[in-house]
């Protein structure tokens, strides 16, 4: 063994020793992220409630799913969480950003105040705004409202307001976030171009369109693509702020991850829900290879 | 930086706007931390006092904890959280940071594949991964285990990316001048190359720890055990037990949260930087 080894050149044992490396997260990555992918696209093709007998009925799954009502009011009510969540956090995160990053005394502070959401479990926060949306004269925000005049709301169990009050805890907890991230793309801009345009006597808003904006829309691409992915995979927040009736009243607030959840683990429809996640899955990647396209553009 | 900022600041002077600018930012803040205020304030609440908007209680009371902790499992599923966030960051600082480092400073034949695989491990949602990792815990018998809610986040394809895009800047005079030295592959890697890429790394550890302490899809569908369940997992199933004492859910879910915001007021400036670290690179 020895002298099999002494024999060999230094680039072969080094290659020998980086296999050996990769040896352990090689059948990790093979067992649980291939296999499985594989696994999830050869399921989505048959009939099977996990205990009784597989059967094949091929693209069948998805000519049900598709001839589903309900699955277009889902994937509608996605599309919207992702609609309007990431404009606005975008907007507000940069506007606080641009600010934030001139401020000196108190930086950390202020920054902190915005950063902490971010740190919560949403389940736990859930039950928060849960309660902050309580009929009077439990919930804080008919209370502020009754203050002012405006008559209660019903947010959680109203059918058009649902969906936007499970929205806020999550732009909420992003916002930290996307503000850090935006800090970050401001700084990386070299100064010089900022001292250029200050000497050529840019005001504010010209630096901003014509400087700050366009050196930052990696950044704004990278965002865009992160948020509008987590929007997609929105659960956690549904799941728990409408644990009465998952992703109710009527539907109106499910997204397709819940519709999936409930698909394989109340129903045991286990092939239809592998298909909704195949369609879920070619959803995200069209957004992923969105950012690639984007991103080749930029440069 | 400073001198960019010194120009911003000079900027700023001629402006009498910056003390509104600076309170507009204070009070957005406030709006931002007033649910955890109210969280915070109401689990020291008593029952008859919740529903009073007032921030600091009348008579202060450590009853919900205790309640909590007596009459709910919350400390053992703490330490389940604890446990299975801890062992899977560990697993994923050493796995994905060798794997970044062979990656990044070896040179064989089929590198760009092993590369390549992987970071299209990124394109796969866990979502279309759960129903397989599920009938695979059913099948080798991992259902109610830490392992079978740890076992997919062993490595990452992103920790993987992050820690080949660091290792990447080393230079390789440093390692060859190691093996000349007679240093073995693996020490160079955990002696060398490791302390040199530390800001990557308790990136990388902030990141899967947080994400681990409030994952709550797989674990609720892995764990049926009242005895295993993770944080999430138990708050969530506060619905039917304590439906409406909301001082009680409130107190559970201050003791989900303050965990983290306390690591994080220790280290703030170490997390933001890993934060901005990882999110320029990826």
């Amino acid at each position: 063994m020895t002298n099999f080894w002494s024999k060999l050149s230094i680039k072969q044992k080094l290659a020998i020793t980086a296999w050996f490396f990769l040896a352990v997260p090689l059948v990790f990555y093979v067992t649980i992220r291939f296999y499985p992918t594989f696994e999830a696209f050869y399921v989505s093709t048959l009939k099977w409630n996990l205990l009784g007998v597989k059967k094949a009925i091929g693209l069948k799954n998805y000519v049900k799913i598709f001839a589903d009502e309900d699955f277009w009011l889902v994937l509608w009510n996605t599309t919207k969480y992702a609609l309007v969540g990431v404009p606005i956090s975008m907007i507000i995160a940069f506007v606080i950003a641009y600010w934030l990053n001139e401020i000196k005394f108190g930086h950390n502070l202020i920054r902190a105040m915005y950063f902490i959401p971010f740190l919560t479990t949403a389940v736990a926060m859930a039950w928060v705004w849960r309660w902050f949306y309580q009929p009077l004269p439990i919930g804080y925000f008919n209370i502020l409202l009754s203050w002012i005049g405006i008559p209660q709301q019903p947010f959680l169990k109203s059918v058009t307001q649902g969906l936007y009050s499970i929205m806020a805890p999550a732009v909420w907890a992003g916002l930290g976030f996307q503000i850090v991230i935006f800090i970050a793309g401001i700084r990386a801009i070299p100064r010089s171009y900022f001292e250029a345009a200050e000497i050529d006597g840019a005001g504010r808003w010209q630096i901003l369109r014509e400087i700050t904006l366009p050196a930052m829309k990696p950044t704004i691409i990278f965002l865009t693509v992160i948020s509008t992915i987590g929007f997609l995979r929105i659960f956690d927040q549904v799941y728990t702020m409408t644990a009465d009736s998952a992703g109710g009243p009527l539907n109106s607030t499910k997204p397709l991850v819940l519709m999936i959840y409930e698909f394989a683990f109340d129903e045991f429809k286990i092939g239809r829900a592998s298909a909704l996640t195949v369609i879920l899955f070619l959803i995200l990647l069209m957004v992923s290879l969105m950012q690639l396209w984007l991103m080749r553009k930029h440069k | 930086m400073n001198d960019f900022n010194a120009t911003m600041a000079r900027l700023e002077r001629a402006q009498p706007g910056k003390v509104i600018l600076w309170t507009l930012l204070f009070i957005g803040g406030v709006i931002m931390i007033t649910p955890i205020i109210f969280m915070v304030s109401t689990s020291f609440k008593t029952g008859q006092e919740v529903y009073e908007l007032s921030i600091i209680p009348q008579k202060p009371t450590l009853e919900n904890y205790i309640f909590i902790l007596q009459e709910s499992k919350f400390m053992r599923w703490m330490l389940n959280s604890l446990w299975v966030a801890t062992f899977s960051t560990a697993s994923v600082l050493f796995f994905d940071s060798l794997v970044g480092y062979t990656l990044a400073k070896f040179d064989f034949r089929g590198r760009q594949i092993v590369f390549v695989a992987i970071l299209s491990t990124l394109m796969i949602p866990t979502e279309m991964l759960i129903i397989p990792w599920y009938m695979m815990s059913r099948s080798f018998g991992w259902i109610d285990t830490y392992w079978g809610i740890a076992f997919p986040g062993l490595m990452t394809g992103f920790g993987t990316f992050l820690m080949r895009q660091f290792f990447m800047n080393l230079p390789d005079e440093l390692i060859e001048a190691a093996r000349i030295d007679g240093w073995s592959e693996f020490a160079i890697w955990s002696r060398i190359a490791m302390p040199l890429v530390i800001p990557a790394l308790s990136a990388l550890a902030i990141f899967h720890f947080l994400g681990n302490w409030t994952a709550f899809l797989w674990p609720l569908i892995v764990i049926n055990d009242l005895d295993l369940y993770t944080i999430p997992v138990g708050i969530a199933s506060f619905n039917g037990e304590f439906q409406m004492d909301w001082e009680v859910v409130m107190t559970a879910s201050c003791l989900a949260t303050l965990p983290t915001l306390l690591v994080f007021l220790v280290l703030q400036k170490f997390i933001i930087r890993g934060i901005m670290l990882a999110g320029l690179k990826g």
